[in-house]
């Protein structure tokens, strides 16, 4: 186990290292770094003072060191686009993007969950049916194309809930929240549902499929022939062993909330990372790119290896075949 | 098989088990026809489009943002309604439907010549080379695809000088696409290279001295091939996503060049304004198209491969 410990956090610190370096590259290469800097009309004297300055003669493993070192103070730099720091920049869009991401996180549990048992309890049910197939449009329709939908019945037709930005927000020391305010939980139900609607089919189509499984098993025959109640059997026999497989996929697929974030923070005009970083790739920003990319980078490995470490503790048969547990992460 | 004329080898399919398969499943038949319809009305769009969008001579901004044909207040020439430039929607769709497919192809074909190189090359040759090329693959897999093309897309639009980001576009969105997708194609290669290459007729080859790079192109090659074109299928549907995903993120094909994804974005723009035509249409083509690629691929891979499932 701790030889796994140590090989995962190694592998871990090496991708970390590899995305850096990516960054760094695009950093240093990705346009004159100096010219970003300087005014237009500088002298060729005042371009080699900021190199020098900026330290870009220096042999390029120096610099890459440097870039590592600045990325883990936090220091990207300044924005070429809007001349402020960059880590200011995401500190500022943090909590919009965090807030979306645990809300949707959140409805995908609570409603795939039931949702998933229920289509498993009563296969035949026609609402059942009818969720089956409904999930099947939700995978299959881009989620833009939902989001649109959304608004339109929503914000155009009915005019219930707003199309666009958090509402009134509060800020709690440098953390900006939208949970305090109706109008800001009013602002956050259209853009979570949109973002949730791909992991909650996923997860009721997972829940539905272990349960089923489960329900064929032994145990669950005998808890028939011993007269325990179906809620029994049900809730405290089944549902146990169908929610690790749950835990899992859950745990990868938070990253890939963070990463569709960006499709609907563009849909809602929501101000989060993922609209910042829209921003920054259309206006080539590298510093706000470098700095998008090695922090989410960092949440997806922190979210990748614990779930590995995590699932080898729940499953222990992963333990001998180190194969297959350091093949895990979609 | 013998028979070698066309309608000899079109006997022999109908009396195939794929085509068996095929007739029985429903679904794919239906999703067979949207995607062939679709593709014939992308392939001939300049002849049946009812109009050219691009042809401003021919626009009349009396005739913008008429409803379509069925609404009130429309004109029966305009079928799906007009934007607000006048352009035909239905014609505009046509269009866009024709780029979306044709950077959708281009994409699924650059990722499938990269990954089976990649993986062909990883197998056969091992050491490091195969380490490394794995380690990428792997990488690439832990991060979600639009992210990993988003990235691709903003650097080489830092590459380009900023007057030909628009000539470009076309260019960058395949390569941002391509490069992301080959994985898959690499990791299924790889795999069936490491089993083929410990086979007796690639000892005979190498006994008679035939090189690395023969042996890798006409003879093991031939024999890894067969799973690639269920995933180039599936992986249709991805590209088409992904290109139409990075098009409505505004980094993709330009509103001078609308595909799908671009025809989407900008008609999102008009939502509030009540002409919620110029929106639905190209997004339910885009829903259809990937639907019915998604479904086709499913099937494919249920029939052509148990091994994949």
């Amino acid at each position: 186990m701790f030889v796994f410990l140590v090989r995962r956090l190694l592998q871990a610190v090496m991708v970390m290292l590899a995305v850096a370096f990516i960054a760094f590259l695009m950093f240093r290469y990705l346009g004159d770094p100096v010219n970003n800097i300087v005014s237009q009309d500088a002298t060729q004297q005042q371009r080699e003072e900021v190199r020098q300055r900026l330290g870009l003669d220096d042999p390029m493993a120096i610099q890459y060191g440097r870039f590592v070192i600045n990325a883990a103070k936090g220091d990207f730099g300044v924005s070429y686009r809007n001349s402020r720091p960059v880590s200011a920049l995401l500190a500022e869009r943090l909590p919009a993007t965090a807030e979306l991401v645990l809300v949707a996180a959140l409805l995908s549990l609570v409603l795939g969950i039931p949702l998933g048992i229920y289509t498993a309890l009563k296969p035949r049910g026609v609402l059942s049916q009818g969720l089956q197939i409904m999930s099947l449009i939700g995978i299959s329709l881009p989620t833009f194309v939902t989001g649109i939908l959304l608004i339109l019945v929503f914000s155009v037709w009915l005019g219930w809930l707003p199309s666009f930005g958090r509402g009134d927000v509060i800020d709690i020391g440098w953390w900006s929240t939208g949970f305090l305010t109706a109008s800001g939980l009013k602002a956050l139900i259209l853009p979570s549902f949109m973002l949730c609607l791909f992991q909650l089919t996923l997860i009721m189509r997972l829940v539905r499929a272990e349960m089923l499984e489960v329900l064929r098993a032994d145990y669950i025959k005998f808890a028939k022939a011993r007269g325990l109640k179906n809620r029994a059997i049900h809730f405290r026999h089944a549902l146990k062993n169908t929610l690790i497989p749950v835990v899992t996929i859950f745990g990868l697929q938070l990253g890939g909330l963070i990463a569709f974030a960006i499709i609907t923070e563009t849909v809602f005009q929501w101000p989060g990372m993922g609209a910042l970083f829209i921003q920054a790739v259309n206006f080539t920003d590298v510093p706000v790119m470098a700095a998008y990319l090695v922090m989410v980078s960092l949440i997806f490995v922190i979210i990748n290896t614990s779930v590995d470490l995590l699932y080898n503790v729940i499953d222990p048969r992963l333990r001998t075949d180190p194969t297959r547990a350091s093949g895990k992460g979609a | 098989m013998s028979d070698t004329s066309f309608a000899g080898r079109l006997r022999s399919f109908a009396d195939s088990d794929l085509f068996y398969s095929f007739r029985r499943s429903k679904t794919t038949v239906i999703a067979a026809a949207a995607l062939a319809l679709l593709f014939f009305g992308a392939i001939f769009a300049p002849v049946i489009a009812p109009f050219d969008p691009f042809d401003i001579a021919h626009l009349n901004l009396l005739d913008s943002e008429l409803p379509p044909a069925w609404m009130e207040g429309s004109n029966s020439a305009y079928w799906l309604g007009t934007d607000t430039q006048a352009r035909d929607v239905l014609s505009s769709i046509l269009y866009g439907l024709r780029i979306s497919l044709f950077v959708g192809f281009a994409s699924v074909i650059l990722a499938a010549v990269l990954g089976v190189f990649l993986g062909l090359v990883g197998g056969f040759v091992g050491g490091i080379v195969d380490a490394v090329i794995m380690r990428v693959a792997d990488v690439l897999l832990s991060f979600p695809a639009i992210l990993v093309a988003l990235l691709i897309n903003g650097v080489m639009r830092g590459i380009l000088p900023a007057n030909q980001h628009e000539s470009a576009a076309i260019l960058v969105l395949v390569l941002a696409i391509g490069l992301t997708n080959w994985v898959q194609y690499a990791r299924t290669v790889r795999g069936s290279t490491l089993v083929e290459r410990q086979r007796e007729y690639v000892q005979a080859a190498r006994t008679i001295g035939v090189g690395r790079l023969r042996i890798m192109l006409t003879h093991i090659l031939p024999n890894v091939l067969g799973p690639v074109l269920v995933i180039a299928t599936i992986n249709l549907g991805m590209a088409v996503l992904t290109e139409a995903t990075l098009s409505f993120l505004g980094v993709g094909m330009p509103a001078t060049q609308p595909s799908l994804g671009t025809l989407i974005r900008v008609g999102n723009e008009y939502l509030f304004s009540g002409i919620w035509w110029v929106v639905i249409f190209p997004s339910a083509t885009l829903a259809v198209l990937v639907l019915a690629v998604n479904l086709i691929g499913d099937w494919l891979r249920d029939a052509l491969n148990p091994k994949l499932r």
